[in-house]
């Protein structure tokens, strides 16, 4: 059984095309809503794709604009200019 | 929809090497050990820097432009803050207790993790952990100054936060999480890694943010929420270098896996006590409570931890020895320290009470094993006690545990009706512990310990303003009358109470 990867992420408008996008690309997650702020978990390995979120926000994204919304994470992270992805090794 | 894209002449990887090792260089002028006297005195060995793994990589421009979109959307909230009197929208001025508390203990271990992460900033041979620390120091450093301003409006009308870094210094609570952070600041730069970037910041870091920040959202602190969560952008990238360390020390060398857990364990340890006092004010500071202690260590330690100690087993690291005794006294923790607030509340800088039948229900329920059975009877005894207009202050100084500074009111982690007492001699001289978990810290570093500086102990030898409370009060800045003593009776109370009048008034 694969451990749980997670982010979560402010619960406001600029986070709402990440967390769609991230519903989109990883069909295993669980998108929990509490107040204020959204956790998302997923088995195994969670990725965030630039082109889907373009693809909802409607102008180019810049990977590193998730530090404007990100609250916290768990996984080992890898960050590139197209993706950013959250994963354990176990 | 295709969006246009501007084209990127060099990756993110790349681009960060650039301002990294690009910029790095082997000294000439003096060797290498002596521009970095304090690489390897700790024991841990690297065989390669250029194997450390940057987990964000944001080049300076990148940082600045993120952080300020940060500080102008914070600031304007603020501003909005103090302009509409939005203390006015907390549930009950009790809440503030809990400010005061974070504001004298923790935005000055803010201020001390820059100045921490600004010296192994320096001291780092390698390129990457010194620029992930170095930015890391000017994100503490915002993070102090956006919580002052953040409290600031508080302080116009509520009592205790006027001098809170005088008090830090000083007052007798205010040294755990200060011992805590020293103890940190003063080790070598590997250590100050695993206890700050990874103990603190990765393991232990929701059992801080939780409580306050969802504490403050439950009782309409918008202030206070909105700081929390632009601190935690710059949490996440804090989590990920304490995370990318702990894995680097491993990697480089076997030797390093028992210094690193032997560290895991202190760090861990030290942490959980430090955390006692967010124990009290999750079960008795808020007027609307977001969950139990209890709960909160179940679901950020004993569950979130499963998955991070399952990635280290591979490196031969296990769970901290602190997960045995923290589930052992996770159902007394928070009456215990609340006991000890309520008996000292004379000398403190922020209000005590007793929880109300509604609240004792709660708290009743929330603790079936060990509310009912150990507590529910000395707070009925303290409520006649009031109710009878002898409000109880305990008159003698308690003996402090040598490492974590807390008053030695911890029972057994077995028997919850047995003070735990431990002792050590060294140099001719008894120590005296609240846990086998600060004994063993202290047995294995003496020297260190024996020089803390125990506000008790300080008090006694005349270092502390005089012989008699008043004037030990009067050299911490505590306003008397003012600052201390029951919320029944606080000049808080009533502003409070005021404030409600005027609205039933204004509302009928």
């Amino acid at each position: 059984m694969a451990h749980i990867v997670s982010i979560t992420l402010q619960n406001n408008d600029d986070a709402r095309p990440i967390i769609e996008a991230i519903e989109q690309d990883n069909p295993e997650a669980t998108v929990n809503v509490y107040p204020a702020m959204v956790k998302i978990d997923c088995p195994g390995r969670l990725e965030i794709r630039r082109e889907t979120v373009e693809e909802k926000l409607g102008r180019p994204w810049d990977v590193q604009e998730i530090h404007l919304v990100v609250i916290s994470l768990a996984g080992n992270l890898d960050e590139e200019d197209d993706y950013l992805t959250l994963e354990w090794n176990n | 929809m295709t969006v246009a894209k501007k084209p990127r002449k060099l990756g993110l990887k790349q681009r960060y090497s650039m301002l990294t090792r690009g910029l790095d260089w082997e000294t000439t002028y003096q060797p290498m050990d002596k521009v970095f006297p304090y690489t390897s005195y700790e024991g841990i060995k690297i065989k390669d820097w250029d194997d450390w793994v940057d987990p964000f990589r944001l080049t300076m421009d990148a940082y600045w432009k993120y952080q300020a979109e940060k500080e102008r959307k914070l600031y304007a909230v603020i501003d909005s803050f103090s302009q509409n009197n939005g203390h006015l929208g907390i549930t009950d001025a009790r809440y503030v207790n809990a400010l005061k508390l974070f504001l004298t203990g923790v935005s000055p271990l803010e201020y001390m993790a820059h100045r921490g992460f600004a010296h192994v900033g320096r001291h780092f041979s390698g390129v990457g952990p010194r620029i992930a620390c170095q930015m890391q120091s000017l994100d503490e450093l915002r993070h102090v100054q956006t919580q002052v301003h953040a409290m600031s409006h508080y302080n116009k009308f509520f009592d205790g936060l006027h001098d809170f870094r005088h008090m830090h210094d000083r007052v007798w609570y205010l040294s755990v999480p200060k011992s805590f952070f020293d103890d940190a600041y003063s080790a070598g730069p590997f250590e100050f890694l695993t206890s700050i970037s990874f103990a603190f910041e990765y393991v232990l870091t929701n059992l801080l943010f939780v409580p306050f920040m969802s504490g403050a959202a439950y009782n309409g602190d918008m202030a206070t929420v909105t700081f929390g969560f632009s601190a935690q952008s710059d949490e996440a990238r804090h989590m990920t270098l304490g995370l990318e360390v702990i894995k680097f020390m491993l990697e480089q060398h076997e030797d390093n896996v028992p210094i690193v857990q032997r560290w895991i364990d202190k760090w861990a340890w030290r942490g959980y006590r430090v955390l006692a006092l967010v124990a009290m004010m999750m079960d008795y500071m808020l007027p609307k409570r977001i969950m139990s202690w209890q709960e909160a260590w179940e679901m950020y330690f004993e569950e979130a931890g499963g998955a991070l100690f399952a990635d280290l087993a591979r490196y031969g690291i296990r769970p901290p020895k602190t997960a045995e005794v923290a589930a052992k006294e996770k159902s007394r923790l928070s009456h215990e320290v609340w006991s000890i607030f309520y008996n000292y509340t004379h000398a403190a800088a922020f209000h005590t009470w007793m929880p109300s039948e509604d609240e004792m229900r709660w708290l009743a329920e929330k603790y079936p094993d060990t509310f009912e059975r150990y507590y529910r009877p000395r707070y009925e005894h303290w409520i006649a006690q009031e109710k009878a207009g002898n409000r109880f202050y305990n008159q003698a100084l308690p003996m402090l545990c040598q490492v974590c500074q807390i008053p030695m009111a911890f029972t057994e982690p077995d028997d919850p009706s047995k003070i735990c007492f431990r002792s050590s001699d060294f140099g001719g001289d008894k120590y005296h512990f609240c846990s086998d978990g600060c004994k063993e810290i202290f047995d294995f570093e003496p020297r260190k310990y024996v020089q803390a500086w125990l506000p008790v102990h300080q008090i006694y030898q005349g270092n502390c303003g005089g012989a008699t409370v008043p004037e030990v009060l009067d050299w911490y800045h505590l306003n008397q009358g003012a600052d201390n003593l029951d919320y029944n009776g606080s000049p808080d109370q009533e502003f409070w109470e005021k404030w409600k009048a005027d609205r039933a008034r204004a509302a009928s």
